[in-house]
C-alpha cells in the first residue's frame, strides 16, 4: 500500500522567506561563533574536552573503531606457532565471494589430521561479511586486527598468503596439561601435491 | 598636475589595487574555511611550506601555482580571439567599477587637499553601474565562444539573471539618491555623517531599511554566488566557463569575489556611511555628551581608511555566511523573485521615499 504524504501548506511567515532566511542565518551563525570560540580556546589550552569541529585529521588521529568491527583477517597459532587451521574447508565453503583458497595437508599428529598447506585470502574478491569467522569450527580465522590500511598496487598483492595471516598472530603461552600433544606436533615442510581439491 | 600630485594618484591606486585583490584573495580562504566552521569542518590545511601551515593560507600559493601550470585548453571549434579575451573583459570591467570608489575622505595636509577616490566625478554611481553592466559581456562571450552547448546556456542565464537583477539594483537606489540628492559617491557619504537626533549616524540603512535590504539582494544576484548561482551551478548545471582552465578559468573565479568585494563596498557606501566613523569629523571626535577628543588629519585618515575596510570585510563575511546557508533559487523561482516581488518592491521603495520627503518639506 502506497503510503499518503500529507503535504502541509507552509504558513504565512514560511512564505514571506525573509524571517525564514534570518533563521536560517541565525543556526549557521551560531555554530560558526561557538565553533570560531573553541578553536581559540584550544590554541590556549582551554576546554579541551569540548571539540570544535567533527573532523578526525585521519593519518594522525583516528577515529574509536568498534571492537566487533570486521577488519583485515589473521589466522590464530597453536602454542607452538603452526595455524589452528585444520582445512576443514567451512570457510571456503560458506564465503560468498569465493575468495578463500585452502590446499590441505596431512598433519603428522593424527589427533589433528589435516592442516592448511595453502590458505589464500583475496582482498579483492573479499566482501568483509564475516561468515569464515563464524563458520570456523576451531576460531582459526579472526577479523579483529583492526587494520583497515590494505591497499595494494597490483591484484597479485592483494592476495595474502598463510604466512602472511598468520604474521598478524601472537603465539600463544603453552599450558602445561595440553603441552605433551604439542610437543610431539613437528610440522614438515609443506608438500604441494597434498589431499587437494579438484581444480 | 605637478609630480606630487602624480604620486598621490599612484599611491592611491596601488592601495586599491592592494585591497581589492588582497581581499578576494582572502576571500578564497575565507570560503573555505568559514564554511567549514559553520559545518562543524576544519577545512583545507594540509598545504604547507616547510611545514608552515598558516590556518591553510599556504593553499591561496598551491592554488595560484596550479592555476598557472595548468594547460590552458582552447576548444578546436571556439572563437579563438573572444575565447581567449572574455575572461580578461569580466575581470577588468569589475576592477575598473572600484576607480570610483571612494575609500576614504577628503583630507587637508597644510596646503595640499588629497581626496581618496582614483577617479571622483559627481556621476559616480552611474559610473560603477555602467561597469557593472558592461562586465556581463565577459560571461556572455565566455558562454558563447567556447562553442559548446553547455556553455552557451550557462551564459545565456548569466546575461537574464544580471539584466533582471541591474533593473531592481538600480531602481533600489533612486530612494538613496532622492534623500541624498547626488550621484556623487563621496557626497553621499559626506551625508552620512550626519546625525538623527544627535546621537544615531545618518546611515542609509536607517534611512532605507528596505532599499538596503533589496539591495543587497539584487547585489548578491549579481556577484552570481550561491543561492543565485545559476549561471555557474558548478556541480550541476554547469556554467559560461565550462570551457575554461587553467589561469582563464582562475580569472572568472576571481571575478566573482572580486564582484562580491564590489557589492560589498557598494553596499557600504550607499546604506552603511562608507569611511565613516560614528562621531568622527575632521579635526576628531565629538561625542553626544558633548566630549571631545582631538585628533590630527592622518589619524582621522588612518581611522576612516579602517573603517572602510573593516565595514566591506563584515560585509563580504555576511555575503559568506549568506552563500553557505542557503540553498539556490530554481530558476524560474530566480525570476519571479525578481519580476514580481523585488522589483515591485523596489518602485514600492521609491514612491514612499518621496511621500516622505514631500511630508518632510511641507
Amino acid at each position: 500500500m502506497a503510503i499518503k504524504v500529507e503535504e502541509r501548506s507552509l504558513t504565512l511567515f514560511e512564505k514571506l522567506y525573509i524571517g525564514e532566511v534570518v533563521r536560517g542565518l541565525a543556526v549557521t551563525f551560531r555554530h560558526f561563533t561557538v565553533n570560531l570560540t573553541l578553536h581559540i580556546l584550544h590554541v590556549f589550552g582551554l576546554a579541551k574536552d569540548r571539540r570544535a569541529a567533527e573532523t578526525y585529521q585521519y593519518p594522525e588521529e583516528r577515529r574509536p573503531l568498534a571492537p566487533r568491527l570486521r577488519s583485515l583477517h589473521r589466522l590464530t597459532r597453536r602454542p607452538d606457532g603452526s595455524p589452528r587451521c585444520v582445512a576443514c574447508m567451512m570457510c571456503e565453503t560458506v564465503c560468498p565471494a569465493r575468495c578463500i583458497y585452502i590446499v590441505a595437508g596431512e598433519h603428522p599428529n593424527p589427533q589433528i589430521e589435516k592442516y592448511p598447506v595453502r590458505f589464500d585470502i583475496d582482498l579483492g574478491l573479499c566482501v568483509f561479511c564475516g561468515y569464515c569467522v563464524e563458520a570456523c569450527p576451531e576460531d582459526a580465522i579472526r577479523m579483529d586486527t583492526h587494520i583497515l590500511e590494505f591497499a595494494a598496487y597490483s591484484r597479485e598483492e592483494m592476495v595474502l598468503d598463510l604466512k602472511n595471516l598468520l604474521s598478524r598472530s601472537p603465539i600463544p603461552p603453552l599450558h602445561p596439561e595440553v603441552a605433551p600433544v604439542y610437543q610431539l606436533v613437528r610440522l614438515e615442510s609443506p608438500k604441494q601435491e597434498g589431499n587437494s581439491r579438484t581444480p | 598636475m605637478d609630480s606630487i600630485s602624480y604620486a598621490v594618484d599612484l599611491a592611491k591606486v596601488v592601495y586599491l589595487f592592494t585591497f581589492i585583490m588582497g581581499l578576494a584573495s582572502i576571500l578564497t580562504w575565507m570560503e573555505a574555511k568559514q564554511s567549514a566552521v559553520m559545518q562543524d569542518r576544519i577545512g583545507r590545511n594540509r598545504a604547507d611550506i616547510f611545514g608552515v601551515r598558516a590556518l591553510g593560507l599556504v593553499h591561496l600559493i598551491a592554488d595560484a601555482v596550479k592555476m598557472l601550470i595548468k594547460e590552458d585548453f582552447i576548444p578546436a571549434y571556439a572563437h579563438r580571439f573572444l575565447h581567449r579575451i572574455a575572461p580578461s573583459i569580466a575581470f577588468f570591467f569589475a576592477l575598473m567599477a572600484f576607480s570610483a570608489i571612494p575609500f576614504g575622505g577628503t583630507y587637508r595636509f597644510g596646503g595640499y587637499e588629497v581626496t581618496l577616490q582614483v577617479f571622483s566625478f559627481d556621476a559616480a554611481l552611474l559610473f560603477v553601474f555602467a561597469m557593472m553592466s558592461l562586465g556581463i559581456y565577459g560571461f556572455v562571450l565566455g558562454g558563447w565562444a567556447s562553442a559548446n552547448n553547455y556553455s552557451l546556456l550557462g551564459g545565456l542565464r548569466a546575461s537574464s539573471q544580471m539584466i533582471s537583477y541591474e533593473i531592481t539594483l538600480g531602481a533600489t537606489v533612486i530612494g538613496a539618491l532622492m534623500i541624498y540628492g547626488t550621484l556623487d559617491l563621496q557626497q553621499m557619504i559626506v551625508a552620512q555623517g550626519e546625525l538623527f537626533w544627535g546621537w544615531i549616524p545618518q546611515w542609509g540603512v536607517f534611512l532605507q531599511p528596505v532599499g538596503c535590504l533589496l539591495f543587497m539582494t539584487a547585489a548578491l544576484v549579481e556577484t552570481k554566488r550561491v543561492p543565485f548561482d545559476i549561471p555557474e551551478g558548478e556541480s550541476e548545471i554547469i556554467g559560461y566557463f565550462l570551457e575554461y582552465s587553467g589561469m582563464r578559468f582562475g580569472l572568472f573565479f576571481l571575478t566573482d569575489f572580486v564582484e562580491t568585494v564590489l557589492a560589498a563596498c557598494m553596499t557600504t557606501i550607499l546604506f552603511f556611511g562608507g569611511w565613516q566613523v560614528p562621531y568622527l569629523g575632521a579635526t576628531g571626535f565629538a561625542f553626544p555628551g558633548g566630549s571631545v577628543w582631538e585628533l590630527s588629519t592622518v589619524t582621522v585618515m588612518i581611522l576612516q581608511l579602517a573603517a572602510f575596510a573593516v565595514k566591506v570585510f563584515l560585509l563580504c563575511f555576511f555575503f559568506l555566511l549568506v552563500r553557505w546557508t542557503l540553498p539556490r533559487f530554481r530558476w524560474d523561482q530566480l525570476m519571479r523573485l525578481g519580476w514580481t516581488l523585488l522589483l515591485p518592491l523596489s518602485i514600492a521603495n521609491i514612491l514612499v521615499t518621496g511621500l516622505v520627503l514631500l511630508w518632510l518639506q511641507g
